[in-house]
């Protein structure tokens, strides 16, 4: 097992550097200028000379991304153009503020989906089966920045129940989770958030468990005389890996905070963060935001691969 | 609703929803555009030279601000004597005097002097290009050296914003740690900031112009990038006061008693035009194109929300004169085209999907596009985003010849950045913004004259003269003056929206 471990880890490190290579070249294929954010529109050709060089983009591409990687391999992700804050400080934050939203947004999403979709696994094509396959169809097909602004009108704007924006109240220095006064913005950015992973895992979670249900030892179980109930638990157990497999990348999707529903809610969070930097062309933000997302994703299907080799080791032998 | 609303009213409390994708920068001159100017820049700190903001009946103007006089040395046209204003304290309590003036110019010029921080260069130099150098007289005294005679170097040193030296020594030079502890002579303070969420200011009761001592309790500033957002904000009243309401919410924030306020100001949204190559170097096309724009279209597309433009600058200016119109007459335009020989006349326009001061751009180039085509262009749109748009404008036509015209909106406020740096010789893309080559020697000679002319009323009559031969010359395609909307709760009272893109917020109050 630690073999397997020490194994998917090693993997990650050339997928963490391809990653960063990818992003870093990306950057510089789009059109723009790095420099936009503190440059005004009518700056001349002698102050971007100027300004390229204490910023260090005088330099070629390629030594360019050789400081940055080892700087980084020193835990120094550089200073944003943008703020003059230091990146990982940048990152860490807006990681911390999207994390805030995963933790309820992980568990409404899992459960509900998950609930959703062994029920109709359960019973296919009765009528439970066919609310919420449509119900996931329509939870997978909305887009959550429309579903983002429909809820605020609703509960924001006609009702005055919650928060259109932000993350807590004027006056307030942090984001308080136990004080309803903050903890109220939480609500219409988790629902919101967890709307497409709802479908998709009830979608997933069904084909799984209906795939489940055809195969000969479940027959087997019932031929053996086990109640319905022990024969579902059988079911469901067997269809974890795969829904598993699946609620890893959605973890990480929600991990990664969505452009869109942060920009809606003004939420400082990872995707409101990558969407301002590529905005910007904030190279240093934009390199160090998506190299920590790739980590994230790595370990959370490293997470995910080891979890699914405990319940089924089949897995771990393959 | 009770919990939401008392937030932003308790204690006069002015919480604005800004355009801005971030909060702009507090280390003195501000990033995003104007708008950070407008919200951070001139209310925490001042420059030598402030705009007077105080009516909104006629364009705004400069008047004293750190600095009570300025004339030119009578023996040297290239140098500008500043006298300062006595007396005033910073945030911080140290003394505001001559030598914190030749230190803010190396913090923001001088890239070998300790201070200096290249982002505030980046934000300065645009304003000091033709700066050369300054010493102190006395400690209430400063001398500015111009490398060529410069009459509108007043209007210049309005954009450089004065910082404390004694918090930069305080911080040990730290511009991070400064940007959490900025300290101006302005007439608010910084109170608190949450990174990218809000920036909280306080009234600065010891301001040196006491009729500007902010009457509100706080000003709190949240960057609201999304329109909708900002809309939803202002309705779940969360803030109450937004910039930029997009025309089709309007109904909907009238209907809930918001104000709507619009003024014209100084921005036009307009095309600059290639006259190195391509059809926009014959003056009958860019004639052409000019007459085959029906602005009133345009006014009706956008609510109501733009004035139409024929001009570079509002009539509302000073120096507008008497220009020669091009209202709307397609057959003219069509006329004028046959003559140039340019049937269809095929052209391409650099465009962004968004952007400071950008309007509508879609929609307004979509109309734009199908006027022009049905007066016998054929127009194709380069659609790019902000960042490209402004890359390309930077670097001028003869890098780009195959774009005939690129749209971005330009800010007015001053003679220079009005009308001069988009044709004069020496402004010629890469080194400045006369990104379309346009050279003319008269008009060389005649913006020589303008900065050469240090009586007022004598280059006011040279300033009108250029802006009424650059409508002559058609050297732009005039298409809109935005009206600069924002619309704020009923219980918001005392503002007065001025022909600017500052605006002052000391005299807002916020009723219970």
């Amino acid at each position: 097992m630690s073999f397997y471990i020490l194994r998917r880890i090693l993997y990650a490190i050339p997928i963490a550097f391809g990653v960063s290579v990818v992003c870093f070249s990306l950057v510089y294929i789009a059109p723009g200028d790095p420099l936009q954010t503190v440059m005004p529109p009518d700056a001349t050709a002698e102050t971007i000379a100027i300004v390229k060089k204490a910023y260090g983009f005088d330099k070629p591409l390629p030594m360019q991304f050789l400081i940055w990687l080892g700087r980084v391999l020193t835990g120094d992700f550089g200073m944003s153009i943008s703020t003059r804050r230091p990146v990982f400080l940048e990152v860490s934050e807006a990681l911390a503020n999207t994390s805030l939203l995963a933790l309820f947004a992980v568990p409404l999403a899992f459960f509900t989906g998950y609930v959703m979709g062994a029920i109709a696994g359960c019973f296919p094509g009765r009528w439970v089966d066919r609310l919420v396959t449509g119900a996931a169809v329509v939870g997978v097909s909305l887009p959550n920045y429309w579903l983002g602004i429909v809820l605020v009108i609703f509960f924001a704007v006609e009702y005055m129940l919650l928060p259109a924006t932000g993350m807590g109240p004027t006056g307030s220095t942090g984001f308080h989770i136990l004080e309803w006064s903050s903890a109220r913005f939480l609500v219409l950015p988790v629902i919101t958030l967890s709307m497409i992973p709802v479908g998709i895992l009830s979608r997933t979670t069904r084909a799984a468990v209906a795939e489940v249900r055809n195969q000969e030892f479940v027959q087997t179980l019932r031929a053996k005389g086990l109640s319905e109930w022990a024969v579902t638990r059988h079911v469901l157990k067997n269809s974890l890996p795969q829904v598993m497999a699946v609620m890893g990348l959605q973890f990480g999707y929600l991990l990664g905070g969505s452009i869109l529903v942060e920009t809606v809610f003004t939420w400082p969070g990872s995707g409101f963060l990558l969407s301002k930097a590529i905005i910007n062309r904030d190279v240093p933000v934009l390199q160090g935001t998506i190299l920590t997302l790739s980590l994230v994703f790595v370990a959370t299907n490293l997470v995910v691969d080891l979890l699914q080799s405990l319940i089924d080791p089949r897995i771990r032998r393959a | 609703m009770l919990l939401s609303s008392a937030h932003a009213h308790a204690a006069g409390t002015l919480t604005v929803g800004m355009t801005a994708g971030d909060l702009p920068q507090t280390t003195g001159n501000p990033d995003q555009g104007f708008e950070g100017y407008r919200f951070v820049g001139y209310n925490l700190y001042d420059s030598l030279v402030l705009w007077d903001l105080s009516q909104g009946d006629k364009a705004s103007d400069i008047k004293p601000g750190l600095a009570t006089e300025w004339h030119i040395d009578e023996a040297d046209n290239k140098r500008w004597i500043f006298a300062l204003r006595q007396g005033v304290k910073w945030h911080d309590g140290c003394l505001f005097t001559a030598d914190d003036v030749v230190w803010n110019l190396g913090y923001s010029s001088n890239d070998k002097a300790p201070q200096f921080n290249p982002a505030q260069f980046a934000q300065a130099r645009p304003y000091l290009g033709t700066y050369a150098g300054i010493e102190k007289i006395d400690d209430h005294t400063v001398a500015f050296t111009t490398k060529v005679p410069d009459s509108l170097f007043p209007y210049e040193i309005s954009y450089l914003l004065m910082i404390s030296p004694c918090r930069a020594k305080e911080v040990n030079n730290d511009w991070t740690q400064y940007a959490l502890k900025p300290s101006g002579t302005g007439p608010y303070k910084f109170d608190k900031m949450v990174p990218h969420q809000r920036l909280e200011l306080v009234p600065n009761t010891e301001y040196w112009d006491k009729a500007r001592v902010p009457k509100q309790d706080r000003l709190v500033l949240i960057p609201m990038p999304e329109a909708s957002t900002r809309t939803a904000a202002l309705l779940s009243d969360q803030v109450n006061w937004i910039e930029a309401p997009s025309p089709d919410a309007i109904d909907r924030l009238k209907s809930a008693g918001m104000q709507i306020v619009t003024k014209i100001y100084p921005h036009n949204w307009s095309y600059q035009l290639n006259f190195v190559k391509g059809p926009f170097s014959d003056k009958r096309v860019r004639q052409a194109a000019n007459y085959a724009l029906n602005r009133t279209d345009m006014k009706e597309m956008l609510s109501g929300l733009m004035e139409e433009e024929y001009a570079t600058v509002p009539p509302s200016t000073a120096y507008y004169g008497h220009p020669v119109l091009y209202k709307y007459d397609p057959a003219k335009a069509a006329a004028l085209l046959k003559e140039a020989g340019c049937v269809p006349c095929k052209v391409k326009f650099a465009i962004s999907t968004s952007g400071s001061g950008q309007m509508q751009p879609l929609p307004m180039n979509e109309l734009v596009k199908s006027q022009l085509d049905a007066a016998g262009f054929e127009v194709t749109l380069d659609t790019m985003d902000w960042n490209a748009l402004l890359k390309l404008g930077r670097e001028g036509a003869e890098e780009h010849p195959d774009t005939h015209a690129i749209n971005i909106s330009r800010s007015l406020l001053d003679p220079y950045n009005a009308l001069i740096r988009h044709v004069w010789t020496g402004a010629w893309a890469p080194k400045g913004s006369n990104w379309g080559h346009y050279s003319n020697p008269a008009v060389d000679k005649l913006v020589e004259s303008i900065l050469s002319e240090f009586d007022t009323e004598k280059r006011l009559a040279l300033l009108t003269q250029l802006h009424e031969t650059m409508n002559e010359e058609a050297a732009l395609i005039f298409v809109a003056h935005d009206v600069n909307p924002r619309a704020m709760s009923p219980n918001v009272k005392g503002f007065v929206q001025a022909q600017s893109w500052f605006q002052d917020l000391t005299p807002v109050t916020i009723s219970p």
